[in-house]
């Protein structure tokens, strides 16, 4: 919807439906950056804003109301929280209500790529040819610092199998897979018990709800591997093969999981969507910022006083949230070196871009970061800044899957750069070689897991090239004075 | 990125040099391009950069040979030298070859027929991750090249369609782990907790390298890439192996501290069960510490608007 009406061709929209992995913001700037893309037209103003203070949602406009698992996850306790509330009608209202109420509402996928839900939906085949669709609920959920959806599948796995069979139906689709990273056990135990309990009430299944809608859920599991996270190598895995990702098109809406018309979708994006048709697509968008509307559960970690997850209203100002819920920057404000808004592939922004900046979609992308999965990593100033992007790097080096030649050895090169520039051994000149390095690497893959190694990287390079340097020129300083000594 | 078939295996990363003391009198002066045009000339210049910074001599072949055999890798000094955990080859042993014979228990090939049933019928490859997940609780932690055999036999693919799988999942470990594996995540946010000082201690503890198992065969401490409890950072996973499937559990232990940690190991020494999740007594799972900021109120019964009117 918000892609169409700011004039993106058909191109960079379906480039931008691959979206759903944490890194997979960089899907859409690839879309309209990348070298094969065409480029869009310049965007029109954006609507008049009438809201201009945001944050501070209040109890009864939260969405997860079971986040710390104080209540009982299970049945009888989620349908006193108002899950699976008048379902039926909601189902027999049908796939283009559905698809309408979901464009309405504004609803941005929550995965990190924020393409606008009710359009992808709206992708998938009217008229089936043979072939069934599939929905394929992504919770492989293993972006460094994000930790939502897991809250969701241990405390309210309801509000996802409810999202199933609502999405399922806007999408046309015989059956869900929902796709669990191999480590959460817990979670998916929990979130198997509670789909015994949809079976046995027949909210799901043949004649879901009574509806007259036959719908099938299966969960499916992972063992590993943050690539998978990525939607077409999450189908592969789906599919008992190597998570490596496939090249588009064919996009997984007209062949996906077993060829068939398939959507992947965040966990969080079909969570919250019954509630969002129950209370009206209306007050979902009242929250936040023209474009950016809803409520989001942001995920704090790293160097503040309490870290937390927590729903909030989307475009809170970063510095609220964490001051109003996570206790603040461990040490004081003041203390604070950097913070990386959404997740580990996200660009990090110095201080006094932290101090005034909105978490939304939006205003990230203008300070050149992303809110990708809303998962804020903190670093205050006892930070080894340098040390913690290289860990970064490691991290991506280690989750290459090693399809493409820039992102298999790009990725190590990174790494053992990051870790001699951490230690300052290297030449001045290598910083910028470094950067060419991440320039090379990204836009030049199949998937965008080399685009999420590229910019931690060009993000340390961008706001803190000035301690890179001190670190060179201080160990050099050493070695000479060393070479003076010996010489002597 | 071992294991992950890619062409840089952990052989390959030790023998990048990365805070060896560089050579204070460089024989030879590298003048790097600044601007490199293309792909070439980067890996051009980072030739150069090698050559800058020599790398040690190969170790020779047959001890090459025997490193590939040894089940772990032995960890540097020095908190960066951190490295995947899996070898990639494969090589036959007395409890791990083709020759042998295996099977799941009857109990477990009635999870296995529920599992294929999730999938068409046309499609039996699907099941293939969780039936190797499986395998791998029911032989005790680890999975032998015959359980694999077994598996594609039941899919009815060819074997190297199984192996291929459980080369690329971290998850799998292909060589003998503890009773009780424990897992330290060490990406950034886990990082900035001081998952390093968790591991350090753990390692100390129980006087092993990363990878490696104790003498008892109780335990064996690996690192894992982000686990996704980055607000509860730092943490570990302590995959318990010691009763089969029924007993298998995977729980997450939150918030640590280095003397919490080493507590959770002399529990699970005595078989005891320490109790999972985040150990911060002043916490609510996920919520802040010292009491929540929001949820305070008893959730709401269901809100609904007119349907009927839209």
């Amino acid at each position: 919807m918000a892609a169409a009406a700011r004039g993106l061709s058909r191109k960079a929209v379906a480039s931008l439906q691959r979206a759903t992995p944490g890194w997979s913001r960089a899907m859409s700037e690839k879309a309209t950056s990348g070298p094969q893309a065409t480029a869009p037209p310049a965007p029109p103003p954006p609507p008049p804003q009438e809201k201009t203070v945001f944050g501070g949602l209040k109890d009864e406009d939260r969405i997860f109301t079971n986040l710390y698992g104080l209540h009982d996850p299970y049945l009888a306790g989620a349908r006193k929280r108002g899950d699976w509330h008048r379902t039926k009608d909601l189902v027999t209202k049908g796939t283009d209500w559905i698809v309408n109420e979901m464009k309405k509402s504004g609803l941005r996928g929550r995965g990190g790529a924020g393409f606008p839900s009710g359009l992808k939906w709206s992708f998938m085949p009217k008229v089936s040819d043979g072939r069934p669709s599939y929905l394929v609920v992504n919770a492989d959920e293993s972006e460094p610092g994000t930790c939502k959806d897991r809250e969701i599948m241990r405390h309210d796995p309801h509000k996802l199998l409810e999202g199933c069979l609502i999405a399922g139906v806007g999408m046309r689709a015989r059956a869900a897979y929902i796709y669990i990273r191999g480590e959460y056990v817990n979670e998916r135990l929990n979130l198997e018990r509670a789909l015994k309990e949809c079976y046995k009430e027949g909210l799901l299944g043949k004649n879901a709800c009574g509806s007259g809608y036959d719908f099938d859920v299966y969960i499916h599991y992972g063992a590993g591997a943050y690539i998978c996270g990525e939607e077409t190598a999450l189908l592969e895995s789906l599919e008992g093969k190597q998570g490596k990702p496939r090249l588009k098109p064919p996009f997984p809406a007209n062949a996906g999981l077993y060829g068939c018309p398939t959507t992947v979708t965040n966990v969080e994006t079909v969570a919250v969507s019954p509630t969002i048709l129950r209370r009206g697509p209306e007050w979902f968008a009242s929250f936040g910022r023209k474009n950016n509307s809803g409520t989001k559960l942001f995920c704090v970690s790293g160097h503040v006083n309490k870290p937390c997850t927590v729903e909030e209203e989307m475009s809170i100002p970063l510095k609220e949230l964490i001051e109003r819920h996570c206790g603040g920057v461990r040490g004081g404000w003041d203390n604070l070196l950097a913070i990386i808004p959404g997740g580990s592939s996200v660009p990090l922004l110095p201080k006094n871009v932290c101090d005034d900046v909105l978490m939304d979609f939006d205003a990230l992308k203008a300070v050149q970061s992303g809110l990708g999965t809303a998962a804020v990593i903190v670093m205050d100033k006892s930070t080894d800044v340098v040390d913690a992007i290289a860990r970064l790097s490691y991290f991506y080096k280690h989750e290459s899957c090693g399809q493409c030649t820039p992102c298999r050895e790009g990725s190590p090169w990174l790494w053992t750069m990051m870790e001699r520039l951490k230690v300052g051994n290297a030449k001045l000149e290598e910083i910028d070689m470094l950067q060419e390095i991440t320039k090379q690497i990204e836009g030049h893959t199949i998937c965008a897991l080399g685009d999420a190694a590229a910019w931690p990287v060009q993000g340390l390079i961008r706001h803190f090239r000035p301690e890179l340097e001190r670190r060179i020129m201080e160990r050099a300083a050493k070695e000479n004075e060393g070479l003076r000594v010996a010489n002597y | 990125m071992c294991g992950r078939g890619s062409g840089s295996c952990s052989c390959g990363a030790q023998s990048l040099s990365l805070s060896r003391p560089r050579n204070p009198t460089p024989t030879r002066r590298h003048a790097l391009p600044v601007a490199m045009r293309s792909w070439r000339a980067a890996s051009r210049a980072l030739a150069v950069l090698r050559n800058a910074h020599p790398v040690p001599a190969p170790t020779p072949a047959p001890a090459r040979h025997l490193a590939r055999l040894a089940p772990q890798i032995q960890r540097r000094d020095g908190p960066s030298a951190s490295y995947s955990t899996a070898t990639f080859a494969h090589v036959n042993t007395p409890e791990n070859n083709s020759e042998l014979k295996w099977d799941f228990t009857p109990a477990n090939m009635e999870k296995v027929k529920e599992l294929l049933s999730h999938y068409p019928k046309n499609y039996k490859q699907s099941a293939v991750i969780p039936m190797l997940d499986l395998a791998q609780q029911q032989h005790g932690g680890w999975l032998p090249v015959q359980a694999m055999n077994r598996i594609a036999e039941i899919v009815g693919y060819a074997p190297i369609r199984v192996y291929e799988v459980a080369t690329f999942y971290s998850m799998f470990n292909r060589q003998p782990v503890g009773r009780y594996h424990l897992l330290v995540c060490g990406t950034t946010p886990c990082m900035l907790r001081g998952s390093r000082e968790i591991e350090d201690a753990l390692l100390k503890h129980l006087h092993v390298a990363r990878n490696e198992v104790t003498k008892d065969g109780l335990f064996s401490v690996g690192e894992m890439e982000c686990m996704g409890s980055c607000v509860n950072a730092p943490m570990i996973v302590v995959a318990d192996y010691s009763n089969g499937v029924e007993g298998y559990s995977y729980n997450y232990y939150e918030d640590l501290t280095t003397e919490r940690v080493v507590e959770i190991v002399e529990d699970l020494r005595q078989g005891k069960k320490p109790k999972g999740g985040t150990q911060n007594p002043k916490r609510i799972n996920c919520g802040p510490a010292g009491g929540n900021t929001t949820l305070l109120t008893e959730p709401k019964p269901p809100v609904c608007r007119d349907l009927d009117a839209c």
